[in-house]
């Protein structure tokens, strides 16, 4: 009989005996997490568990405010201080105000809360990042996270895997952004819905945690229930350097001779700059056949591109140098703590001084929610992971999706710009 | 004769329920206005209990906001037929009790004005009289739908548990 995937190995060892793809089984999770939507869970919660009902696990809780941050008006103000009673009153200690985290995508990695072996669900479709450090990690819903403050487990259904072999190292001025949306690409927007998707393979030795967070953020966008990558030595020392504690018995990887729905070669060195062009997230084309289009505004930040050598990328390219007139540049840093080191290192200084306004960490202008909408027949050049019509705020704008390299490049010429001519 | 939606491939939660108004509008009186918005105006205005919404590949694709499923609940859409979900908005109508069917045979013989009816415990769509069958939820799904969605199953089973006080206690 073949071997396991991780989603199969992963959830055999949670039930204790051996499942595979297809199974329906139950399981625990280790963290549940929610944000700025916690004010609506709690409404969801008082229903089924009553007013003055108490959550079963609040220690495997998890609470970061991050997508309406500083409250763009009362509605989501008196939203903040419903969550912040509640997480008082019922004893979550796992509690990231504003202020004092970040995107919740950025802040369960930087802060331990997502490690080998863990079971992590999210009321957020982005929860696949985690997985870049072996957890299994996907969305659930707001109805299904207040159960989870009741209920101890809830059913999941074992997935198919595709997997993507990695091999080779990425040229010069071409990132994990344009990797994993040249995957995209290829496979189609539902091309892993419903399945785990592996990364793995040598190539994975050349990309940093920043770019394996990235990609298995954006597998969302390809449909997956969750992404994974292999713990390597890469893995382990980053870990380590963030005081991350972890249990070498917890790490999961697939069996070799594991059963696979399909597996793609993929050589990095082959990869150019791309765009994910309005309005699909796999409508991929190269740079190069966009080059001198105009657009109005550039984002650099979000839970796919915020990352301290997100930041570090853009500025080495607008260092020194203004950005064009006719555009302006959002930055957001995923983090407080990625904010801070890139005060530290004069990467903010660098964007500042080049023309961009620097907004605090958060995930607001993504989905049109606070801060940086667009007007009508606008163009909006970002580095976030959906270009879905309307979903800045605008039905008649329009959003593409490229590399912080390249939103850089093009905000310093105002027009798409191949950042490999600038860098 | 219940009134169908027909809809394409790859309809997105935000084209459903706009991002803008997620952490402004949470109950379902809210969400009714809204719903479709950014995919089909008319769509909030006209809707009636009873109608079923047709679809194509990879309906409810992107955010993770339960405001669609919810909404649509809290309208009276029927069903959902479509060719292939989206995961998430799967499990969440699920959990709203919300009946969805995945049958893309059922949604090619659709043509606009076929009387459309769905049998859940059968399992069949019905499309101008011709009979689509469609895979059976696995149990745990179907007492989740079968209680009219997750709040209300988890209701059940407190009611059931505490013996009959309906809180959850132990008495």
């Amino acid at each position: 009989m073949a071997g396991l995937t991780f989603a199969e190995k992963f959830f055999s060892k949670r039930t204790g005996r051996e499942v595979r793809a297809g199974e329906i089984i139950t399981a625990a999770p280790d963290i549940v997490l929610s944000h700025d939507n916690t004010a609506a869970i709690i409404g969801n919660f008082k229903k089924i568990a009553g007013e003055e009902g108490k959550v079963n696990r609040p220690e495997r809780i998890l609470v970061i405010l991050d997508h309406t941050v500083p409250a763009p008006g009362q509605k989501e103000a008196s939203n903040h201080v419903k969550i912040r009673e509640f997480v008082a009153a019922q004893g979550i200690k796992n509690f990231h105000d504003v202020g004092r985290g970040g995107i919740c995508h950025q802040v369960l990695p930087e802060k331990g809360y997502a490690a080998p072996g863990k079971l992590i669900v999210g009321s957020d479709s982005h929860t696949p990042t985690h997985g870049a450090l072996g957890a299994f990690a996907c969305g659930v819903d707001r109805t299904e996270t207040a159960g989870l403050w009741i209920q101890d487990e809830t059913w999941f259904k074992v997935p198919t895997t595709i997997r993507f072999d990695l091999t080779g190292k990425l040229p010069a001025g071409v990132y994990a952004k344009d990797t994993i949306l040249t995957l995209i690409g290829k496979i189609g927007a539902a091309g892993a819905n419903y399945r785990s998707v592996e990364f793995a393979g040598a190539g994975l030795a050349s990309l940093t945690m920043d770019d394996r967070l990235t990609i298995t953020n954006l597998a969302a966008e390809m449909g997956a229930k969750n992404a994974v990558m292999p713990i390597d030595d890469l893995a382990r020392n980053w870990m380590k350097s963030n005081g991350i504690e972890w249990n070498e018995a917890d790490i999961i990887e697939a069996d070799d001779d594991a059963e696979y729905e399909a597996r793609h070669a993929i050589d990095l060195s082959t990869m150019v700059p791309v765009i994910a062009w309005p309005h699909q997230v796999d409508n991929i084309k190269p740079v190069s056949e966009l080059v001198g289009k105009p657009f109005q505004q550039g984002l650099i930040g979000t839970c796919t591109n915020g990352r301290l050598s997100d930041l570090r990328e853009a500025a080495a390219v607008l260092k020194g140098k203004q950005i064009a007139p006719s555009v302006r540049l959002l930055v957001l840093p995923a983090s407080e703590a990625v904010y801070d080191a890139a005060l530290t290192d004069g990467t903010i200084a660098a964007l500042h001084s080049a023309g961009a306004v620097i907004l605090n960490p958060g995930c607001g202008p993504c989905l049109g929610a606070h801060e940086g909408a667009l007007a009508p027949d606008e163009l909006c050049l970002s580095t976030a992971n959906r270009n879905f019509k309307g979903r800045m705020g605008c039905k008649e704008s329009f959003i593409a999706l490229a590399s912080p390299a390249t939103v850089a490049a093009s905000a310093l010429t105002g027009v798409i710009t191949d950042p490999r001519e600038v860098i | 004769m219940a009134k169908t939606w027909k809809y394409g491939d790859d309809v997105n939660t935000d084209q459903m329920f706009p991002g803008k108004y997620t952490y402004t509008c949470s109950t379902p009186e809210e969400i009714a206005p809204h719903l479709f918005e950014d995919l089909d105006e008319s769509f909030s205005k006209e809707v009636k209990p009873g109608d079923i919404v047709i679809a194509g590949e990879y309906f409810g694709c992107g955010s993770s906001r339960e405001h669609p499923s919810k909404g649509l609940r809290h309208v009276g859409v029927q069903a959902i037929i479509a060719k292939s979900f989206a995961r998430i908005f799967f499990r969440s109508a699920i959990n709203q009790g919300l009946l969805v069917v995945e049958c893309p045979a059922a949604v090619d013989a659709y043509k606009l004005g076929d009387e459309v009816t769905v049998d859940a415990n059968a399992g069949i769509v019905r499309v101008a009289g011709k009979e689509f069958s469609f895979p059976a939820y696995p149990p745990k799904v179907k007492a989740i739908i079968e209680a009219g969605g997750l709040a209300a199953s988890l209701k059940e089973q407190a009611a059931s548990t505490c013996g009959g006080c309906g809180c959850g206690c132990d008495c």
